[in-house]
């Protein structure tokens, strides 16, 4: 975690730009497109993925990018990238597009349970950086390759919870917090948070930010769910802000092995 | 390289795929039902099996639940683009084949740019491909500019043509086709035989290993499955199952779907010798669902509209609209003078297909690759 110094301002910085809300949203899985945008103002995301493969500027007013809001940031993914060259040739795209500088490295070369190729997204990443992009590596959490992604000139490292769609949560919860420990990039747990309270707990374990789609594109009001976990990313804030005490096992006597000390 | 799911095929020729089925005891199906982790194929077998039948509903649950976690709340929309009817097959069932006479059309590059600009103008922007087997008058070269000529117009170039070899398939994905689409038509061999008694298509092992040289290829899509009427429809569901399976195992980069073609009866061709209910078809969608829950299941135009409505929450990905099955249907030739390959029972335009979709609580999705 980047840690903060001053509460009262809490930015997130990516790539030199200032984010007050701590919710990464997607555009996928919706089911209508409409849902977009009061998903966004009710959730306060203020930066969105989107697959550049479902961009499609032909469809004019019926293209994806024309549902995001002008103040929210869109943050296009190479989905379908299966090596570092295809990750680059769609970031490019993106770009031309007019999906500005930011890019979301995604490659998989495993489609049944979608996890990323690390070894593909550090070469992609290294090149796109090299390139100006603000780069954003879905990437399965591992330490060395953390250091190797930042070395690349990445932006911020997004590690899997658990498998893309899985709602599962944390299932990676000890690599994430060593990764949050020694990270000196911001780390933002992508993929497989399923509700409000592992959305929480990921930001209260210290994470910088978190990314929420399928669980809030499929449920059965994706407004009210967007709603819930903003929420739950600011609670989860605060509380990792505020310094919680740890939980405890068993009650504690107050000085049981330093005691005697004091007679 | 590893063995060819030939060799799976051949191996399961000794199984007592009958006996096993009706074996299958109301509990079998409730413990099946009840893992909660990667299904097996003997899994797949209960749930395929009559005795699921009762367990329909609590297999469309969790088919939907699956479904919507995987593919979220969406339908992908595309269009099939009938480029030749040549074919030197004699396949029994096909209303196509050599023997049956009707005047055989092969679109020039012209034409092909009337068709595919009439369907983008829907909308449409994953396309299909279909030939007949006829390599001689419809040679790889011309496949190829083709499928450079329909880059201009669509961002998805999927193939149903006859099968090639891996270079042939290398030359087609350099052009700019991303998916293959080959279907065995029937698993066993013994009837593979009698239905394709001549042509090149006799030939079972190398179309089993069709979408293994695709993959090899290239391809970044596969899409197999069997035609429902040829073979003992729950036998044949369970090895074009298994056979997706191995082929996601084997090629974990690609994506595998699987269609569920039911016969109709073409002019000059054979009737189904099995019928496959409404119900036999649902459970064979579900139970392939479970078992292989990021498998893409495609309904086509064969299903009528009011069935594929409902289809759309029990585990379909992909349908086919607006389609015209005969060569030069949407713009070259009125669809009363090209000769189809099948009837369409869905004939609704795309237009329609995708407000029934809005209707219905899913977005329409014609867009979902972009060529690099």
């Amino acid at each position: 975690m980047t840690e903060t110094m001053n509460a009262a301002d809490d930015a997130l910085l990516l790539g030199g730009v200032r984010f007050t809300n701590r919710l990464l949203t997607g555009t996928g899985k919706f089911a209508s497109r409409d849902l977009i945008a009061p998903m966004l103002a009710a959730s306060g995301s203020e930066l969105i993925t989107v697959a550049l493969r479902r961009v499609d500027p032909k469809a004019g007013e019926q293209d994806i990018l024309r549902y995001i809001p002008p103040s929210v940031r869109v943050l296009p993914n190479t989905s379908g990238a299966r090596t570092a060259e295809e990750a680059v040739r769609i970031a490019r795209l993106a770009r031309a597009a007019g999906c500005g500088d930011f890019i979301k490295i995604e490659v998989i070369t495993d489609n049944k349970y979608l996890l990323p190729d690390n070894a593909e997204t550090l070469r992609a990443t290294e090149i796109l950086a090299k390139e100006g992009f603000i780069v954003l590596p879905y990437m399965f959490p591992d330490l060395t390759v953390s250091r190797q992604l930042h070395d690349a000139g990445a932006a911020a490292v997004m590690p899997l919870g658990s498998p893309i769609g899985s709602n599962r949560g944390l299932e990676m919860k000890a690599m994430i917090r060593r990764m949050i420990e020694s990270s000196r990039l911001p780390v933002i747990v992508d993929a497989g948070i399923g509700k409000p309270s592992q959305a929480a707990e990921a930001m209260e374990i210290g994470a910088d930010a978190v990314l929420v789609n399928t669980a809030i594109a499929t449920s059965a009001d994706p407004v009210m769910a967007g709603k819930a976990f903003g929420l739950a990313v600011q609670a989860g804030r605060l509380a990792r802000l505020a310094q919680l005490a740890g939980e405890k096992e068993y009650a504690e006597a107050s000085s049981p092995l330093t005691g005697f000390l004091r007679g | 390289m590893s063995m060819s799911f030939l060799n799976t095929i051949i191996a399961l020729e000794t199984f007592d795929f009958d006996a096993a089925l009706h074996a299958v005891t109301a509990a079998d199906v409730e413990r099946t039902l009840s893992r909660d982790e990667q299904l097996d194929r003997r899994d797949l077998l209960c749930l395929l099996s009559p005795a699921a039948q009762p367990y329909l509903e609590a297999m469309a649950r969790k088919a939907r639940q699956l479904t919507l976690q995987h593919f979220g709340r969406v339908i992908g929309l595309y269009a099939p683009l009938y480029i030749s009817d040549h074919c030197a097959n004699a396949c029994t069932y096909c209303g196509f084949h050599a023997g049956v006479d009707f005047p055989r059309t092969k679109l020039t590059l012209a034409e092909i740019e009337q068709e595919a600009a009439a369907i983008a103008a829907t909308g449409i922007r994953h396309i299909l491909v279909l030939t007949g087997e006829a390599p001689a008058q419809t040679p790889l070269s011309y496949l190829a500019d083709t499928v450079r000529l329909l880059r201009a117009h669509f961002s998805s170039i999927a193939l149903e043509i006859f099968p090639l070899d891996e270079a042939e398939y290398r030359i087609l994905r350099e052009a700019g086709a991303d998916s293959l689409t080959v279907y065995q038509e029937v698993y066993d061999r013994a009837i593979y035989q009698e239905v394709h008694p001549a042509g090149r298509k006799a030939d079972y092992d190398w179309r089993l290993n069709t979408p293994e040289r695709g993959a090899r290829a290239g391809f970044r899509a596969l899409n197999i499955g069997p035609l429902f009427g040829l073979g003992e429809p729950r036998r044949e569901a369970w090895l074009a199952a298994l056979h997706a399976r191995w082929l996601e195992v084997e090629f974990p980069d690609v994506e595998i779907s699987l269609s569920l073609p039911r016969m109709t009866k073409a002019a000059g061709a054979i009737a189904p010798r099995h019928l496959v209910s409404d119900i036999d078809f649902v459970q064979f969608m579900l139970a392939w669902r479970l078992f292989m829950p990021r498998l893409g299941i495609t309904i086509s135009t064969r299903e009528a509209a009011v069935f594929r409505d409902r289809l759309l929450h029990l585990g379909a990905t992909r349908f086919s609209c607006g389609s015209k099955t005969g060569v030069g249907g949407y713009a070259v030739r009125s669809q009363e003078q090209a000769p189809v390959q099948f009837a369409v029972t869905d004939d609704r335009s795309v237009e329609d297909v995708a407000a029934m979709l809005r209707r219905n609580g899913c977005q329409p999705i014609f867009k979902d690759w972009e060529l690099v």
